[in-house]
């Protein structure tokens, strides 16, 4: 069984690099720990949602009568009951949101909330919404992007005129907006190639798959004031974005982060939040609304089909040449596809001279997409190193080497603009080709496939609060809602600074009302921005304690260091004052010692991933076996190895889902034909070997501990890299996916038959 | 519909509680008993994150209805620490940060306890294959299956 | 006063006779759209909306009032979101 690499822990940092039990892990074990669905208030009622059955229709009326004659019911809410943006002058994207919450006069996809009912139970919730009369007036729908872009295609906004066109087209379509990278002169750059390979790729929309169901519970006292318990990535977002669709000022609203069960991007936007607030200020009561997984699989926000068209020209020198990238990105019911940050990666981790990459965004009737890890990237590098991985072919070239000649430095210019700072893609790409897992023999009917990929990291804002308890421990109070072990992060992040043992830090995810804004947990931002926050806050606490040492001492200030946890004096005549010892004595020196920080971070840095992976193909099956897998991602500095390799994997096993078993399904109809965890197949421990991960550190120069984010690279390569193996172990390439077993197995029954 | 009574053994103790008869083990346990550590992840059986012992077996609590409960012997995460001391499987999943969001944990540590209840020195292919009720969509299950092993370990090596 | 270098993406060429590399004196980011939108008028509106910086390769969000250093490499890109 291999062996995870062990970074050694950076010179000079005590804390920062080991790996202590995460500070909110017990309570999990345990059972203990509060997620979205765990919340119980007295006189708590229960909502059930009434969703559209039909994939696009208009609306003709909604008959709520003999549903509020039921049973139990307290409460029921339809579109009417949600202030119109559109006519009030909101921004498109909050109208689109407010539309998507709940229906006006048209619904766009299967599951399209059209009402909600609140009651005494959540059965007799469920029967007085089956008890809703709807009449809909059934329109064409479209659930691909090429029968959305096709002429005559019923349109799903009307006048809707593509963005991003010049000049604009004077006929509405399907086209919400197109985008445009280019660079060089695309016509020289293929005649200067020996190699020039042209494919069509496409992926189907996937899930986020995260195990926890949407959840919320509002409760809005007779004043007006509300709270909001959810889990989210996000509680400072889903105030935001609630308060908007509600039409409320933000402030009114007091969101209460639960544990989160997951989220991958899924979880920065809101489904049930405003229908449990409008629900419990109808009702005068507390009102829990849970989703059922046919609903998640329906009716949140999964990630977008893709047609992408790929040319690429190479020497047989290695160098790459020419890009032309023709990419269409399904929207969902409104606009927002990730194409731009598609357009913007696709090439990203290349230097190359002459490109032409322009993308499409395209609504259809399917539930609006939303983010998931690494929105657009995954797909767009699937497309790419799959070419990549066949020009290397085509010159005999060895993959990594192939990569190595064109990789992104310090100092490239972007695809998409700016010039990298240092990044840490090269140092990847070696760990991949130096690692045993390269050399080792490979049998019959197995393939090995290499990917790389790329991603920006976020960095935005975040609040932080830190105060020193009279016991001398800290309490550090931050507003991000703790997705995979960022509390231990940050315990040890504020351990480092203050020089304290890490048990000394309690860290705590606060509520809207007890922390500064934060932005969402996501864009693998955290331990970036909210940790420089955190970091910064220390820091003011340290400068506070030198200063009360010197109070204390009656010494200058500059004679007073802090080592190892003291306020040491440099002149070593007085005894060295603990942080328990400051705080004792706080009321003479000034007060309660607290800081809090607030920044909008900057110098976020890159985040590289080079993987490796050996599969099995049954060749009277198709069925696709991960052998063995490596992943090597640059994180800057690994604050918390354990959690960053867990990051690492789950992108990665997340990636092998969607290459080789997951998509949606839908019915000629338009409704959703798999929208259960039997037929929507998430990869289980039985389909994967270990996951072997490099940690690569290259330090971000812009973050005081080196961080890089690593929530989202991992997710990036792995589509090509299985796809890559499968191709070797089959001598069949494969240009679109998932790669089920009927479709691996035809492959190979086609190449058979050509002989 | 008048609610149903039922008395049970639950982590060791005599439970009398009120539900209705058509409701879900699963749902019985958090909203009529208070116990939350079980979690509906799908409702159908298929992700594990409602996992129960029942008279000796595992079970998705989500296909059993409440009144099936009646006498039965049932063990919930809530029952698997003694007092104040972690389960091995407990403190090994903390160890080996085994658990990122944390949601699908009840579940994975109530089935590796069967499973090592059954199997005391299972190899990692026994171990992935007794786990594959269990959907994880955080970890890549890697940390889990090596949290597990190590797990078995310590209870082989404290019972020789 | 610092001069800096723009450079503006292929979608808004459109109202900068095609140019791509712009030199530009502006004090801060605001100072830079109004001058970019004195010299190719609509590039301002264009440019102020859902857009993030990166100033000499570090990318910023919100970043209007972010004064520029002399000699300063510009892009204006896509604010993005992650997940």
């Amino acid at each position: 069984m291999t062996v995870t690499e062990e970074p050694t822990l950076q010179p000079g940092y005590k804390q920062v690099g080991s790996r202590p039990i995460r500070p909110d892990g017990v309570e999990k074990v345990t059972g203990k720990a509060r997620f979205g669905a765990d919340l119980y208030l007295p006189g708590m009622l229960y909502g059930s949602v009434l969703r559209s059955p039909v994939a696009h229709a208009k609306i003709v009326s909604i008959d709520t009568t003999a549903a509020a004659q039921m049973p139990g019911v307290k409460a029921i809410v339809t579109g009417d009951d949600f202030p119109d943006l559109a006519a009030s002058g909101g921004r498109p994207d909050q109208v689109f949101l407010s539309q998507n919450i709940i229906a006006r006069d048209k619904v766009l996809y299967e599951g399209h909330v059209v009402a909600a009912v609140a009651a005494g139970s959540v059965k007799q919730a469920k029967a007085a919404a089956d008890a809703i009369v709807v009449e809909y007036e059934a329109i064409d729908h479209v659930l691909t992007v090429d029968e959305a872009m096709a002429d005559g295609a019923p349109l799903l906004h009307a006048g809707m005129i593509t963005r991003g066109v010049d000049p604009a087209p004077e006929e509405p379509s399907n086209v919400a907006n197109r985008i445009v990278h280019e660079r060089g002169d695309l016509d020289k750059g293929f005649a200067d190639a020996d190699v020039v390979i042209e494919r069509e790729y496409t992926t189907k929309p996937v899930h986020q798959g995260y195990i926890e169901p949407h959840a919320a519970v509002a409760d809005v006292n007779l004043d007006g004031r509300a709270s909001l318990w959810c889990s989210s990535q996000g509680h400072f977002s889903m105030r935001t974005l609630t308060a908007s669709v509600l039409g409320w000022d933000a402030s009114r609203l007091k969101v209460t982060p639960a544990e989160i069960g997951g989220g991958f991007g899924g979880k920065t936007t809101i489904y049930l939040e405003p229908l449990a607030v409008a629900l419990s200020s109808k009702a005068g009561h507390p009102v829990k609304l849970v989703m059922n997984r046919d609903e998640v699989f329906k009716a949140t926000g999964p990630a977008s089909g893709t047609r992408i068209k790929v040319k690429m020209g190479v020497n047989n020198d290695g160098m790459l040449t020419a890009a032309d990238i023709w990419m269409a990105f399904e929207a969902g019911a409104f606009p927002g596809s990730p194409v731009g940050a598609a357009g913007m990666t696709i090439i990203a981790p290349y230097d190359i001279p002459n490109f032409f990459v322009e993308g499409f965004d395209v609504v259809v009737n399917k539930p609006k997409v939303a983010a998931y890890r690494a929105p657009g990237a995954p797909m767009a590098a699937f497309a790419v190193e799959s070419m990549v991985d066949e020009l290397a072919l085509a010159i005999d070239m060895d993959p990594v080497e192939l990569r190595l000649k064109n990789a992104a430095i310090e100092g490239t210019q972007a695809s998409y603009g700016p010039k990298f700072a240092r990044i840490g893609f090269v140092e990847t790409l070696e760990a991949i080709r130096d690692h045993d897992h390269y050399q080792a023999e490979l049998g019959p009917n197995q393939g090995r496939g290499i990917a790389s990929g790329f991603w920006f990291n976020a960095g935005m804002n975040s609040s932080a609060t830190v105060h020193v308890n009279e016991d001398g421990n800290l309490t550090v109070l931050v507003g991000s809602p703790d997705i995979g072990g960022s509390r231990a992060s940050m315990a040890l992040m504020a351990a480092e600074v203050l020089g304290i043992g890490y048990e000394r830090v309690n860290p705590i995810v606060a509520d809207t009302e007890a922390v500064g804004f934060n932005d969402v947990t996501g864009g693998s931002r955290v331990t970036t921005a909210t940790g420089a926050a955190v970091i910064q806050a220390c820091e003011t606490i340290k400068t506070d304690l030198l200063a009360r040492a010197a109070k204390t001492w009656d010494v200058p200030i500059d004679e007073v260091e802090w080592v190892d946890g003291q306020a040491q004096h440099t002149k070593g005549s007085e005894t060295p004052l603990s942080l328990a010892k400051l705080a004792a004595a706080w009321g003479r020196t000034g007060g309660p010692i607290s800081a809090t920080a607030a920044l909008n971070s900057r110098g976020a840095g890159a985040g590289f991933s080079t993987q490796m992976c050996d599969v099995e193909v049954d060749p009277e099956t198709g069925v696709v076996t991960v052998l063995r897998f490596t992943t090597a991602q640059d994180a800057g500095t690994a604050i918390h190895p354990s959690y960053v390799e867990g990051q690492m994997q789950g992108g990665v096993v997340q990636g092998i889902g969607w290459a080789l078993n997951e998509e949606y399904v839908h019915n000629d109809d338009g409704t959703l034909a798999n929208a259960s965890f039997l037929d929507y197949r998430i990869p289980v421990a039985s389909d994967l070997p270990m996951i072997d991960t490099v940690i690569v550190e290259v330090p971000n120069p812009a973050h005081p501990f080196g961080v890089r984010g690593v929530g989202e690279t991992g997710i990036v390569p792995p589509l090509a890299a299985v796809a890559n193996a499968v191709s070797a172990a089959t001598g069949c390439r494969h240009l679109n996916l998932p790669m089920s077993p009927i479709v691996v197995l035809e492959a190979i029954n086609q190449r058979n038959e050509k002989g | 519909m008048s609610r149903t009574h039922l008395t049970c053994t639950i982590n060791g103790d005599e439970v009398e509680f009120l539900t209705e008869a058509d409701t879900s083990l699963l749902n019985a346990l958090r909203d009529d008993v208070g116990l939350t550590g079980v979690k509906e992840g799908c409702g159908t059986g298929d992700c594990g994150a409602c996992s129960i012992m029942l008279d000796g077996q595992l079970t998705n609590s989500c296909l059993v209805f409440a009144p099936e409960a009646q006498n039965a012997d049932i063990t919930t995460v809530e029952g698997l620490a003694e007092s104040d001391v972690l389960h091995p499987l407990q403190q090994t999943f903390l160890e080996g940060a085994a658990l990122q969001c944390g949601i699908c944990t009840p579940g994975f540590l109530v089935a590796a306890k069967a499973l090592l209840d059954n199997n005391p020195s299972p190899t990692e292919t026994e171990v992935r294959y007794a786990l594959a009720g269990n959907l994880c969509r955080c970890t890549g299950y890697d940390k889990i299956v090596r949290s597990v092993l190590d797990a078995a370990a310590a209870m082989n090596g404290a019972s020789s | 006063m610092a001069t800096v270098k723009v450079q503006l993406a292929a979608a808004v060429r459109s109202l900068t006779n095609g140019e791509s590399k712009v030199e530009i004196e502006a004090e801060n980011v605001q100072g830079l759209i109004k001058a970019l939108d004195e010299r190719f008028p609509g590039l301002g509106e264009m440019l102020s909306e859902g857009t993030s910086i990166a100033i000499n390769g570090t990318i910023m969000a919100d970043a209007i009032y972010e004064s520029l250093p002399d000699g300063a490499e510009v892009h204006f890109l896509p604010t993005l979101a992650g997940g």
